[in-house]
């Protein structure tokens, strides 16, 4: 079970990196999610889809630390996670985009994807204030890590611009290119083509691809356009109501009744 | 004819000249790209050791002498070095338009047979393997960026840095076999192919010689007294002779670095970064540049606004003769001054232009408003007339007698002749070996005492000896009336709006003229917003009828213009239609250089043509448009057609 699998397309995936063991979650009376299991293994690319409210934004907060499951435990690199703080979750390797887009919008492309950064940084306040030394070779050091994702995801153009005069369709992608900063070995993307047109979705789609395949990083998304999920993903998780109705290859998703009734609903006679 | 320079002698191709360079401008900066936010610098030595590696492994992976490679991509110095390691191993680059879809590119790569393509990205990695079943010829793919190439298959596929770091490890095997070949070529050698756009046909492969590049670069570098110390920004494409001759020929006779920007968006940044003192573009580029800034300007503040337009006039009535060195007052020189400190110098910077010592504009005429825009901000632009069969240049203007009207006297070395139907002839050290596999159209356009046919219209000015050019001498007409018909003449007038990005003028044979107009989206669309108008397409804002409002004031400005020369006043526009979309390279209706191909347009539009002269007021149409992908799609409207006013043609000339 643990020796992974290989793709359609010729990927070889690895073990299990996170794994999921009955995970509730409770907001006082209700149940955001009940009883779900599933694992992410290495290098794959892991989609949660669902209807509206089916709890996918809670699971990925579950996986990147930020709410704390009522019932369930977390095990990553095979070991269970204790309770976390979010940057303690990012030190270990785990970065996201968030569906709203939270960057910081007065500052430029390139000050933001530095952000990204900042755990990297070891060198302290008052060696950064006065810049001198170490500080100033780290710096250069995260800026080049900094300049090859821009280079990468082409926004060599709007490097210097402040973010808040971007459009949003490369607003998403400077968000994505602060999340890679940080050199993630498993990237959280929440909708990362939630309002985008279609040319800016199969741009975005092919970054992601790319991210996979370039530096083999575990990527888990949530998604509300089927078709870019079915196109984009090794494996699917569907929730529904909280409950997990499905998990396997796109096809295999594709073709399960569950799934086809919480998507295209049941007819009560 | 032959003068010597310096250590040039004897120096008969590229490589050889690579060479030369290496030795004595060893640490001087060759190439310079931004990579990574920082600008990467390559010495004419390290050039030279790039160039023999990749040329090493060229010979590894079997290329022979009198292959073609291809060559497709953006401006970047690996792909400069690939056509000088193809040169050097005796073998012919071919450099390809990067944005031609995968059927133009097979039609090329087959017609030259390319055994090896050298291109940049996955991107055009894809457009080769969907086509690779109908070539021929094809073995090797070598590509530079690897990102996403990881799954592909690797049998015939290469990365540019493997084939180099493979030619390095076969040093001690191949060197004196890379020697040998490079000692072979001569002036007689082919130096390059480049396909012409053809605003009619097939492209055609113009086979030009060492003799054709060398000799050219060494005259047109005299020509503009051109040092080793220029900076040129390499961003047209690379398969323009334009590019080859400024970014290979001059560059390696003289010996100046070649900068190539970041991406293709970071242009007008980088421009403003590396401050050229040689520069080159097309009119296009200062067309939109001059847009840009009036766009800017409107939405300037009002006192910012009006320094500019008092400083601007100004500039428009001295400035051409102060860079002419002509006699001009004091108080007018002062108040240059001063418009330099407040306006100029700011402006040039913003645009890039602050160091340019020689600029050009050529491909097509530019509006005299534009160039004179140029020219009164103190930067000394100046016109080329030539075509890639001619390795480029022709005509040039030698500083000091720079007009928006000429393009200058024939380059050292270069005859011009008349013939009696107009069109211009030449004959120089430039003419172009032949058009490869096409013997035909070779004996059609040289002739056999070496004149060379350009295709367009023109004459001599008797006072000046300068060049004149009135249009493609295959467009020129007449009306049914028997006046002259120019239709370029009218169109450029127009296109100095800034709202009007193309115009095709029709009329030929009719009694009277019409008119399609592209709006240019950045210009109209800015407008548009500062006046709360709300739309949601390209073809939305183009029917809107206060667009057509403006576009209407501008043509009859037009009209106006036009009818004040006696010899053109015929092509006044009487009816006009803003298209639907614009014309686009992809669908065919433009030359991948952006000139329309004034025949196809005529086909594609013939209804809206036939509405234009039946007096309708609307016409429906459905055009065919091709994505970028190649896929196909059709977009339909319902075009408003507008009728201009136009000036009666005075008495004047019929009593002459």
């Amino acid at each position: 079970m643990d020796e992974g699998y290989i793709t359609a397309d010729g990927r070889q995936i690895g073990g299990v990196v996170m794994e999921m063991k009955n995970i509730t979650l409770r907001f006082g009376g209700v149940v955001a999610i009940e009883n779900i299991s599933f694992d992410i293994r290495e290098g794959e690319i892991r989609a949660i889809i669902g209807p509206n409210g089916a709890g996918k934004s809670s699971m990925l907060n579950i996986i990147s630390g930020f709410y704390v499951p009522s019932e369930g435990e977390v095990w990553f690199h095979g070991a269970k996670r204790p309770q976390m703080r979010p940057y303690e979750v990012a030190r270990q390797g785990i970065a996201r985009t968030f569906q709203n887009i939270a960057l910081f919008e007065g500052m430029s492309v390139l000050d933001n994807v530095m952000t990204g950064r900042l755990t990297q940084m070891k060198s302290g306040l008052l060696a950064q204030a006065l810049w001198k030394g170490k500080a100033e070779a780290e710096e250069t050091a995260n800026r080049e890590v900094a300049e090859k994702i821009i280079d990468f995801l082409e926004i060599q153009s709007i490097r210097k611009t402040p973010v808040g005069r971007l459009p949003y369709g490369l607003k998403k992608r400077v968000e994505l290119a602060r999340a890679l900063a940080a050199e993630p070995k498993l990237l959280l993307l929440d909708e990362p083509m939630a309002g985008m047109n279609v040319e800016e979705k199969e741009d975005m789609s092919r970054f992601i691809l790319d991210v996979n395949d370039e530096f083999g990083t575990t990527i888990a998304l949530i998604e509300h356009d089927m078709g870019v999920v079915m196109d984009l993903s090794d494996r699917v998780v569907v929730m529904d109501y909280g409950k997990k109705i499905g998990d396997g290859t796109p096809d295999e998703v594709r073709n399960n009744q569950d799934v086809i009734d919480a998507y295209l609903g049941v007819s009560h006679d | 004819m032959v003068q010597t320079q310096s250590g040039a002698d004897g120096h008969r191709s590229i490589p050889a000249l690579l060479d030369r360079n290496a030795k004595q401008f060893g640490t001087s900066p060759a190439y310079r790209e931004k990579e990574f936010g920082i600008w990467q610098s390559w010495t004419w030595a390290e050039t030279a050791k790039e160039i023999e590696a990749l040329a090493l492994g060229l010979i590894n992976l079997g290329v022979n002498e009198g292959d073609f490679i291809a060559i497709i991509g953006r401006n970047r110095p690996y792909l400069y070095w690939s056509m000088v390691a193809a040169q050097s191993v005796g073998a012919i680059p071919v450099p390809l338009y990067q944005d031609a879809n995968a059927e133009e590119m097979a039609y090329v790569l087959d017609h030259c047979g390319a055994r090896f393509v050298i291109v940049a990205d996955q991107e055009q990695v894809d457009k080769v393997i969907e086509v690779q079943d109908q070539l021929h010829q094809f073995e090797h793919l070598i590509y530079l960026d690897p990102r996403g190439l990881r799954k592909y298959d690797h049998s015939h596929l290469h990365e540019y840095s493997h084939v180099q770091n493979q030619g390095r490890a076969a040093y001690d095997e191949f060197i004196n076999e890379l020697t040998a070949r490079r000692d072979k070529l001569d002036y007689d050698s082919t130096c390059v192919m480049m396909y012409t756009s053809g605003t009619t046909g097939k492209p055609k492969g113009v086979v030009l010689s060492n003799r054709n590049v060398i000799e050219t670069a060494k005259s047109s570098s005299e020509f503009d007294k051109l040092r080793q110390d220029e900076e040129i920004l390499a961003y047209l494409p690379m398969a323009w002779a334009g590019d080859f001759i400024f970014s290979i020929g001059q560059a390696y006779w003289t010996g100046f670095c070649v900068n190539c920007p970041e991406s293709p968006d970071t242009m007008m940044a980088d421009l403003r970064e590396i401050g050229p003192t040689y520069y080159f573009s097309p009119p296009r580029v200062f067309e939109t540049q001059l847009t840009n800034v009036m766009i800017r300007m409107e939405d300037a503040s009002k006192l910012k606004k009006r320094m500019f337009d008092y400083f601007m006039a100004h500039a428009r009535k001295v400035g051409p003769a102060i860079l002419d060195g002509k006699p001009v007052g004091f108080l007018d020189r002062l108040k240059y001054r001063i418009g330099s400190f407040m306006v100029y110098e700011p402006l040039k910077n913003s645009l890039g232009f602050s160091k340019v010592r020689v600029g050009y504009t050529a491909g097509e005429a530019i509006g005299p408003e534009i160039f004179d825009f140029y020219r009164s901000l103190g930067i000394n632009l100046k016109q080329l007339y030539g075509q890639t069969e001619a390795t480029v240049f022709l005509t040039a203007q030698p500083d000091g007698e720079v007009r928006s009207d000429t393009v200058g006297v024939p380059g050292p070395g270069v005859e011009i002749k008349i013939s009696e139907n107009g069109e211009v002839l030449y004959r120089s050290a430039g003419v172009f070996v032949e058009y490869y596999k096409n013997p035909e159209s070779t004996a059609d356009t040289k002739d056999s005492e070496g004149w060379v046919a350009t295709g367009d219209a023109g004459f001599i000015e008797e006072a000046t000896g300068h060049l004149r050019i009135i249009d493609r001498a295959k467009d020129v007409g007449q009306m049914a009336s028997g006046e002259m018909f120019a239709p370029k003449y009218v169109e450029n007038k127009l296109k100095f709006f800034p709202d009007i990005l193309e115009a095709v003028l029709f009329g030929n044979g009719r009694d009277h003229c019409v008119a399609f107009i592209n709006i240019d989206l950045t210009a109209v669309g800015n407008w548009a917003e500062r006046n709360n108008i709300a739309y949601a397409s390209y073809q939305e804002l183009a029917g809107h009828p206060r667009v057509l409002d403006t576009i209407q004031e501008h043509v009859e400005a037009v009209n106006k213009s036009v009818a004040a020369d006696p010899m053109l006043s015929g092509c006044q526009i009487h009816r006009f239609v803003i298209l639907h979309k614009e014309l686009d390279a992809d669908d065919g209706e433009m030359t991948r250089t952006r000139k329309v191909r004034r025949r196809i347009v005529e086909e594609k539009f013939a209804d809206i043509i036939d509405a234009l002269y039946d007096g309708s007021a609307t016409v429906s149409t459905t055009t065919e448009v091709t994505y970028e992908d190649g896929r196909k799609g059709a977009i339909s409207a319902t075009l408003d057609i507008r009728d201009a006013a136009v000036v009666a043609v005075t008495q004047k000339m019929a009593a002459e």
